[in-house]
């Protein structure tokens, strides 16, 4: 006769209402509500992302249509100054282009580079670290000499490389369309190594619990254990990376286009924009090159200090 | 202290291996070495040589099916590897593993070897660490079912989960959760529900309560009774706690430095131990009963498993050590693994009183 | 009567969280004498560390005493300012932890950290300091001090470490030693060993331990007097023996059953149904009213306070001679007293 030994709770609410309280009942809805530059910095970041996503809404015109754009609208300044002209609430450029539409289409295009090439690196990153953390051996010094080798370099310095090799490969005069996707390719290679590294020390940690010795005694197979078992528990800081590096992404990027090696003047990043707009700097057209850089350093700053709070709120140990 | 006569043994279910001459569990001549050298650049670099850590040295021991044989032994003694080699969850370095008949130890019979699997689990020591803490319970439950395909359908899954659950005394509802919802004694349920599982009838049990208060710990030593009797399982059970061992187990090898110096029938090793340091083990454990006893002071601590003593593993602490202990290791003979028991120059008696 | 060396009464600590103010111990009293050792035994969550912690004054924020005094050779120090309460600690309170690994610091020599110890608490010249620590640590028992006393503590093994441990407790010649499950982490031949050391060392010193542990086995082999803890509470306080042998509250007696022994001829240990309350959930009335077969209705609503019964204090309903019903309910459900394990 088996002794029934405890008085459990009746069955659990349904998993979707319990998750939602449960969010909002954890220690990092807490945290986040502690910190007003944390609700900023998050309304802020959505408020770009939004921005980024509604960019054919929001914007006057498509700044990448030459049919839309004249001549005889260009170097407009701001509709503040002297000389402003609606619908050009920011201005032109020398192309006649609408700065504000400028501005949210480059968005776009500069968090979709990022948010893909995150999504590069993660997964290269993440596979990486899983492979040499579980295996070891001659397999974990492989991967992690290569990784050592790549941080020695900057990843701007890698990502040109890479650039360049594959525009050698592919030729020089390419469409936007295959531009943004070497872009990604580049900066997607030159930032796996944190995510490996991470991964794989947590791997190490995990794959000597007995939970992962239960798996092995069934005789489950090495990759079936590592993607059911393993790669669940070691995610938690990727997040926190993932975070930090889109914000290094879209710099990277940006800093790209920025050198000419990123996208071109007809589908331009903000980094692009600022390029073409250095030019006229000193001619006194200031606000071709200020306005995509405040977009673009309120950005990053932005998800940075999303970034900071996150890895932060997510350390065990602060807690 | 009298009482080893009155109480009888715990009985072992009949039993039920193919060929009923051999036992259940064979395990022959098991040794494990791990290398622990420096990684070659510092050996060079330092003038080192390679070392190598004996953990397991030489291990031989039968288990009838039904019954529950404890391998029990302070840090060093090589029990944890010894279980898991007998799992093949650790490769052994040398000697041989058969349960029911099918080597854990030969590579070439693996597909033997998959088979058996179904038959063999394991629970482990550290409730916390044993289940993966992303995964649901019932999915946790449900794994060796799904990976030895033994039932066809989610539904009847669930059910079954439910049903083990029930089991193990925890509410079939509890699946929905996560392991952290659960207090210590919960999980090592939840482990034993999942290792009922696949029907094993082979369970080894790697300190199961050692991490868990005393009133838990009584509960899940009767649990893991109360389903031995109504199965017919057959445990391996490893622990350092001496009275643990003696409530659970029929038979006993005590293991020393990666060797088992004794082995005995559950209340015979308690009431006649042979070996010095059985002997010493009993006197050295503080017990609830024995408040006002006298001690016999125990010299010394357990040696570095890299640098051995030579001979007898026991003999720098043994008062009866001589010659011939520090030179040769003695054989285990009729249950005991020492010079001085084999010529007699140890009265076999009880522990003083 | 000379004064008791702790003294402790009403000690309330809690916890301010989120969610509620957690009472991790709520209304203990005891003392402990010259010379004496007294076990803190409980379960994991009964708050015996919180206690140690309380007397030696590392309760941190969010916790925090809430209640209660505790006397140190008839001073208060629950309400000493920290750089106070400083000088107490490790003067004339000396604590023990569990893990002899992470208490010494491992960059520097054994002989470094008794010395430094001893030269905080007295005048003792550098010469002298070294000559002492030489002392204790013959005194606990390391062969060869005078060598090993330069020795780092990762060269020394997990008893031995352990070892050196007490000789720190013991720089200052502290009135009260503090050992928050000392044996824990060792091996059984080595726990023997460190057991009978600490009861030496306090016969010899005359200095109080208040031994915590969850290890009842210990307790009997090193204790005079045992305070048995459930929830933050002392459920019962007496002589080890007679505690021991005949428990008295029923969360002691289960306890007592539920350890396998060696000698005990039992074939089912006893079952505590259920477990410790969480610190959130404890309920009202006595804590373990839901686990215990003896309850009734008043043991869910009446706190029971500590009661003096034969030489045991115990904080059960079923002992107060107030209560017309309680003796006709101890005689159903108390066994016939044994008179100690057969032999």
């Amino acid at each position: 006769m088996v002794d029934t030994a405890i008085v459990t709770s009746p069955a659990p609410k349904a998993p979707a209402a319990a998750l939602r309280t449960r969010f909002f009942d954890s220690d990092l809805w807490a945290s986040f509500k502690r910190s007003k530059v944390t609700m900023a910095a998050a309304f802020v970041t959505a408020l770009f992302f939004a921005a980024a996503v509604l960019a054919g809404v929001l914007s006057p015109q498509n700044p990448f249509d030459p049919a839309q754009l004249e001549l005889l609208n260009s170097r407009v300044p701001p509709l503040w100054e002297s000389g402003g002209q609606a619908p050009f609430l920011l201005g032109t450029d020398q192309q006649g282009r609408d700065m504000l539409s400028a501005i949210l289409y480059g968005l776009r295009i500069s968090l979709v580079v990022g948010v893909l090439g995150v999504a590069f690196s993660a997964t290269l990153g993440i596979a990486l670290g899983l492979i040499a953390g579980y295996f070891g051996g001659a397999v974990d010094t492989v991967i992690m000499r290569i990784a050592d080798v790549q941080l020695t370099f900057q990843a701007i310095l890698i990502a040109l490389l890479i650039d360049g090799v594959v525009k050698s490969v592919l030729g020089n005069q390419l469409d936007a369309g295959t531009v943004l996707g070497v872009l990604v390719f580049s900066i997607g290679l030159s930032f796996w190594v944190q995510y490996a590294r991470t991964v794989r020390g947590s791997v190490m940690v995990e794959k000597n619990k007995d939970y992962v010795a239960a798996a092995r005694l069934i005789g489950l197979p090495a990759p079936v254990i590592m993607v059911r078992h393993v790669l669940p528990n070691v995610l938690g800081p990727v997040l926190v990376i993932a975070t930090i590096n889109l914000a290094l992404a879209v710099i990277t990027e940006a800093t790209l286009s920025f050198l000419g090696s990123g996208m071109p003047q007809t589908m331009p990043s903000l980094g692009t924009l600022i390029r073409i707009g250095n030019n006229f700097l000193f001619s006194g057209e200031w606000w071709i090159v200020a306005f995509p850089g405040i977009a673009l350093a309120g950005l990053v700053l932005a998800i940075n200090l999303l970034g900071d709070w996150l890895r932060d709120a997510l350390n065990p140990r602060l807690r | 202290m009298s009482s080893a006569a009155s109480a009888p043994a715990r009985p072992a279910v009949a039993p039920s291996s193919r060929d009923p001459g051999r036992p259940f569990v064979e395990v022959r001549n098991l040794r494990r070495v791990f290398d622990v050298s420096k990684p070659w650049l510092n050996r060079v670099l330092e003038g080192g040589d390679r070392q190598f850590l004996t953990a397991v040295a030489d291990v031989s021991f039968d288990i009838a099916s039904g019954e529950t044989f404890a391998l029990v032994g302070e840090s060093g003694s090589g029990k944890s590897t010894v279980a898991r080699m007998v799992v093949g969850l650790l490769p052994a370095t040398a000697g041989e593993v058969h349960i029911d008949g099918v080597s854990m130890t030969n590579p070439a019979a693996s597909a033997e070897r998959q088979r058996l699997r179904r038959r063999i689990q394991m629970i482990f020591q550290d409730p916390y660490a044993s289940l993966n803490p992303r995964w649901r319970v019932d999915r946790i439950v449900a794994e060796p079912i799904r990976a030895f395909r033994l039932i066809e359908g989610e539904r009847a899954i669930r059910d079954r989960v439910g049903d083990l659950l029930g089991l193990v005394g925890l509410h079939p509802d509890d699946g929905a959760k996560y392991p952290h919802e659960f207090s210590g004694g919960q999980r090592q349920r939840i482990a034993i529900a999942r290792a009922l599982a696949s029907d094993a009838d082979f369970i080894v049990c790697d300190e199961p309560t050692s991490a868990l208060d005393v009133s838990v710990q009584a509960q899940i030593l009767n649990l893991m009774r109360d389903l031995q009797d109504r199965f017919g399982l057959t445990f391996l059970f490893i622990s350092h706690n001496l009275a643990v061992v003696r409530h659970m187990a029929s038979r006993i090898g005590v293991m020393y430095l990666g060797r088992i110096v004794e082995v005995s029938g559950g209340h015979e090793l308690f009431a006649a131990p042979k070996h010095p340091y059985t002997r010493m083990l009993l006197d050295a454990v503080p017990d609830v009963a024995m408040t006002g006893k006298e001690r016999i002071p125990v010299k010394g601590e357990i040696p570095n498993p890299i640098t051995p003593p030579s001979g007898c593993p026991f003999n720098p602490r043994c008062p009866f050590a001589n010659e011939r202990c520090r030179a040769e290791v003695p054989p285990l003979l009729e249950g005991v693994a020492c010079h001085a028991v084999h010529e007699g120059r140890i009265e076999k008696g009880l522990v003083a009183a | 009567m000379t004064e008791p060396v702790l003294s402790v009464r009403d000690l309330r600590v809690e916890f301010v969280t989120r969610r509620g103010v957690l009472k991790a111990i709520d209304g203990i009293s005891f003392d402990i004498a010259r010379g004496e050792v007294l076990g803190v035994v409980g379960e994991s969550g009964a708050g015996k560390s919180v206690t140690g912690a309380a007397v030696i004054g590392l309760i941190d924020p969010p916790g925090r005493i809430a209640a209660g005094e505790i006397r140190l050779s008839g001073e208060r120090i629950d309400n000493l300012k920290p750089e106070a309460m400083r000088r107490v600690r490790g003067k004339r309170i000396g604590m023990i932890f569990q893990d002899p690994l992470t208490s010494l610091n491992p960059l520097y020599r054994v002989g470094h950290q008794l010395v430094e110890t001893i030269q905080t608490h007295t005048n003792l010249s550098g010469a002298a300091a070294r000559k002492r620590a030489i002392d204790l640590l013959a005194e606990v028992g390391i062969p060869a001090p005078e060598r090993r006393i330069d020795g780092y503590p990762h060269e020394f093994s997990g008893g031995m470490r352990q070892r050196v441990v007490i000789a720190l407790a013991l720089c200052a010649e502290p009135e009260l030693i503090i050992a928050d499950e000392p044996t824990t982490a060792l091996d059984v031949s080595v726990q023997a060993q460190i057991i009978a050391l600490l009861e030496r060392l306090g016969r010899e010193h005359g200095t109080a331990i208040m031994l915590i542990t969850h290890d009842m086995g210990v307790i009997a082999e090193a204790a005079d007097r045992v305070a048995v803890m459930y929830s933050g509470r002392i459920a019962e306080i007496g002589p080890v023996r007679d505690v021991v042998r005949n428990p008295l509250h029923p969360y002691a007696r289960g306890l007592m059953g539920a350890i396998p022994s060696l000698a005990s001829e039992a074939d089912r240990l006893v079952q505590i149904p259920g477990s410790m309350p969480r610190l959130s959930a404890i309920p009202p009335g006595c804590p373990f009213n839901p686990r215990c077969p003896h309850a009734w209705e008043r043991c869910r609503v009446d706190r029971p306070e500590p009661i003096q019964h034969d030489v045991h204090r115990v904080a059960c309903h079923l002992y107060d001679a107030n209560d017309p019903s309680a003796e006709a309910r101890r005689a159903q459900t108390h066994p016939p007293a044994e008179e100690g394990v057969p032999a």
